[in-house]
């Protein structure tokens, strides 16, 4: 990881966008980083577009608003529409390709495809697309170890819901695999 | 000789700035006696509201507490939250507790607030000079409604024990007045009781006092005395509107429910 | 030191009010405050202390100002539209002498205005917040650590000195997650109130807790008092961080979440050779006139960034009084402003 990566995850709703910010903050957090999470908050959360900014950095961290992300995780069609043109040159996209149908033009990025919603229901894991391109994210750019992954996952669950953290820990590998 | 009277213990020697013939004074003094009587004063915490009645803070001899205009209700709820075993009381007039204060006056009514509430009516505000309250009659004639009060433009006045007495928190609601002897008799017991439900944790316990204003109504006290008796009391009604320690209350149903109850589910 | 947890700035702001002995918290739902008011509903209960959900902002801050005239710790908080309600409770609050905490999360307005993030209620804060003469002391955080710092030593400086301090936060503070830890202080230590209205058990005379003097004569005496109360404030209380200011020529002016922003623009300033700093004002109120005057010797431009159309800038303005250019930058309505619009305004300032 550079000194400071930008991540700005977007979607509906109900898709898991905040709780995906939050496990890779707490993740930062345990790897020693300095770290930030900012949701979109409002009336776009009720059943609209919602996102969340996540800043991990080895530095003090500024703005906690990602404008200009270096990894966009997009789960449907408005926020690839809204956010990609503001991606980094050199940056990352990961798109779940089952909810969303449209390809990036841009050739200055990296691009990644992962048909999360449909991988997380053949695998039994439905509602668990967020946690399936966290997994790409971890693999691609190795923000943490995998020790603080898990860990922070770890922080992400309440004991009371304990019986999630091996679906998740599943999606974040089965992520990681594709 | 034996004594037969005396100012009580709840009273400092300060004296009242009230106008001749103002009924703030006895109502006052009956606060005062009802605290002696009950022995509370050392823990008991007053209002005082804007208007007249706002230098109480000097005529009570326990503690006070001066609220914004209306929100005697809320400070009052500030103070006993903070002090479960203080026994506070607010002192408010017509214009505090049913016009700029009414939203304080009904939630803290139907919170069941375990405070006493004294109301003055008498239906004009005193302290600015005699404008249009809440409570002044159709046709009235006051500052504000030279013409007499026209309720096609200022509407009606308020009821507020009758209004009170449908809420659930609400332990006591009755209105009295201190016109004659008898009256004042009545309305002293009604005010100790509004003190005792306090201490015994049964609520909000409100006594409305018709009251006279002579000055701002432009009468001789006695004629003042003539028009609450002739106006006022007909278009406000002497009684108990709800008791929660009398066993046949008109509004005794409680239908609340103490559990967690989910929106939507039920 | 306690073990970091992520946590958002309104639940820091609840959870260290708990630990700075406040049993009594009342509100009103208001976005973007909501987590606070949640957390002390959530909590409260299980440690014998008291959530109440008022009527309404009036309602809510005069149930503070009852609290506190009973001699209790007692905090409300709000967002922008609210604490305009809350004003003529401040201003008792104020004229009683009475020590009270108020947490603005502030968002866009005037009126309804947005629900994000906005720096726009400055001057209500510092100079308007109700009727009449007097001030409050405003702290202003811009980390979650600092959220939660700050409530003890508002509730602190609220004893100390019998008046009401507001935390004067916004939406992106109080609604974004960071780690923040809370050192074990063992219990607060909470001064005794001999003013508080709370029954005199027969031990002494009846105290009253009130703001009015219908004697003119005695009224200016109060406040006078007062004043002169404001005087040792200025003079104590003073706070703000300065951070690369050494050598500055030009010096961004920035409080809150601005000053975030400001940080990582300075920096890339920096990182292409600009002599820039920045002064973060930490109390609002008393300003820190200090900290900018420190800056004077080598300073030639000033540089005040806010999210509003420009309040704190009129305080700088003071402060610098003519020696150097003082020019101003913001975003407003709830727009957060960008790092690189801010190094577009000290490249601007450096040609």
């Amino acid at each position: 990881m550079d000194k400071t990566m930008n991540v700005l995850l977007a979607g509906f709703g109900g898709q898991g966008i905040l709780f995906a910010g939050k496990v890779m903050a707490y993740s930062g957090l345990v790897d020693g980083a300095e770290i930030s999470w900012l949701p979109s908050y409002g009336p776009e959360m009720r059943g609209g577009t919602c996102n969340c900014s996540v800043v991990i950095s080895k530095d003090a961290i500024g703005s906690p608003l990602v404008v200009n992300p270096d990894v966009l995780v997009a789960m449907n069609k408005p926020s690839l529409l809204k956010f990609m043109d503001k991606v980094v040159s050199g940056g990352i996209i990961i798109v779940d390709s089952s909810t969303v149908d449209v390809k990036v033009e841009r050739t200055d990025v990296t691009v990644y495809y992962v048909p999360a919603t449909v991988l997380a229901d053949e695998g039994g894991l439905k509602g668990l697309a967020n946690m399936i391109l966290v997994g790409k994210l971890f693999k691609e750019t190795g923000f943490v170890s995998q020790d603080s992954l898990d860990k922070g996952l770890l922080k992400c669950i309440p004991p009371k819901k304990a019986e999630m953290i091996e679906s998740n820990k599943k999606a974040l590998a089965l992520g990681a695999a594709q | 000789m034996a004594i037969v009277f005396e100012k009580p213990h709840a009273l400092t020697d300060i004296p009242f700035h009230y106008c001749p013939g103002c009924t703030h004074g006895i109502v006052h003094r009956l606060v005062a006696e009802a605290i002696d009587e009950l022995g509370c004063e050392g823990r008991a915490v007053g209002v005082a509201s804007v208007g007249c009645s706002v230098f109480s803070y000097n005529y009570f001899n326990c503690d006070m507490v001066q609220a914004p205009h209306g929100r005697a209700p809320a400070v009052a709820t500030g103070i006993k939250r903070a002090q479960p075993d203080n026994v506070v009381f607010t002192y408010q007039g017509d214009g505090d507790l049913a016009a700029i204060g009414t939203c304080e006056t009904v939630h803290a009514a139907t919170r069941g607030e375990n405070i006493t509430v004294i109301f003055i009516n008498n239906a004009i505000y005193g302290m600015t000079g005699g404008q249009m309250a809440p409570t002044s009659l159709p046709g009235q004639i006051t500052q504000t409604t030279p013409y007499g009060r026209d309720v096609k433009i200022a509407g009606y006045p308020i009821r507020m024990c009758e209004m009170l007495s449908t809420l659930d928190g609400v332990a006591l609601a009755q209105r009295v007045t201190v016109d004659n002897v008898k009256h004042v008799n009545e309305a002293k017991k009604a005010i100790k009781k509004a003190f005792e439900n306090q201490i015994n944790g049964l609520g909000y316990s409100i006594v409305e006092v018709v009251s006279t204003c002579p000055t701002n109504w432009g009468m001789s006290p006695k004629a003042a005395v003539e028009w609450l008796e002739n106006n006022m009391l007909p278009y406000y009604p002497l009684g108990v509107y709800k008791d929660k320690t009398a066993q046949n209350s008109s509004h005794t149903g409680d239908g609340s429910s103490d559990k967690p109850q989910k929106g939507g589910e039920n | 030191m306690a073990e970091k947890v992520l946590m958002k700035g309104n639940e820091a702001l609840a959870e260290a009010a708990i630990q700075a002995g406040c049993r009594l918290f009342f509100g009103y739902p208001i976005t973007p405050q909501t987590e606070l008011s949640a957390y002390m509903s959530k909590k409260m209960p299980k440690i014998g202390g008291l959530f109440l959900q008022a009527e309404s902002e009036l309602a809510a801050i005069n149930m503070v100002l009852g609290a506190s005239a009973a001699g209790k710790r007692a905090m409300t908080s709000s967002s922008s539209p609210g604490i305009s309600l809350k004003s003529e409770g401040i201003s008792y609050i104020a004229g009683s002498d009475v020590p009270a905490v108020i947490i603005n999360v502030q968002r866009g307005g005037p009126g309804l205005g947005s629900i994000q993030p906005s720096q726009a209620d400055y001057w209500q804060a510092t100079k308007a917040t109700g009727h009449g003469d007097f001030q409050l002391i405003v702290l202003a955080p811009s980390t979650v650590q600092e959220m939660a710092d700050f409530v003890g030593q508002a509730f602190d400086l609220g004893d100390k000195y019998r008046m009401p301090v507001m935390i004067l936060s916004d939406g992106m503070l109080g609604q974004m997650m960071e780690p923040v830890s809370f050192p074990e202080k063992g219990e607060p230590v909470i001064p005794e109130r001999p003013w508080a209205a709370c029954g005199h058990g027969g031990k002494r005379p009846h105290n009253i807790v009130n703001s009015l003097y219908i004697e003119a004569k005695d009224l200016e005496k109060t406040v006078v008092e007062r004043y002169k109360k404001y005087d040792i404030i200025k003079k104590e209380e003073q706070k703000a961080e300065s951070y690369l200011t050494d050598d500055a020529e030009i010096v961004v002016v920035a409080y809150g979440a601005s000053s975030r922003v400001a940080r990582s623009a300075v920096n890339s300033a920096r990182a292409e050779g600009i002599k820039v700093g920045l002064v973060r004002p930490i109390t609002l109120w008393p300003f820190p006139v200090d900290a900018i005057e420190a800056t004077i010797p080598t300073a030639k431009k000033y540089l005040t960034v806010e999210m509003s159309m420009g309040q704190m800038v009129d305080d700088v303005k003071l402060v610098v009084n003519g020696r150097a250019p003082v020019s101003f930058f913001g975003r407003t309505g709830g727009v957060i402003p960008t790092p690189g619009e801010i190094l577009d305004e000290i490249k601007k300032l450096n040609n």
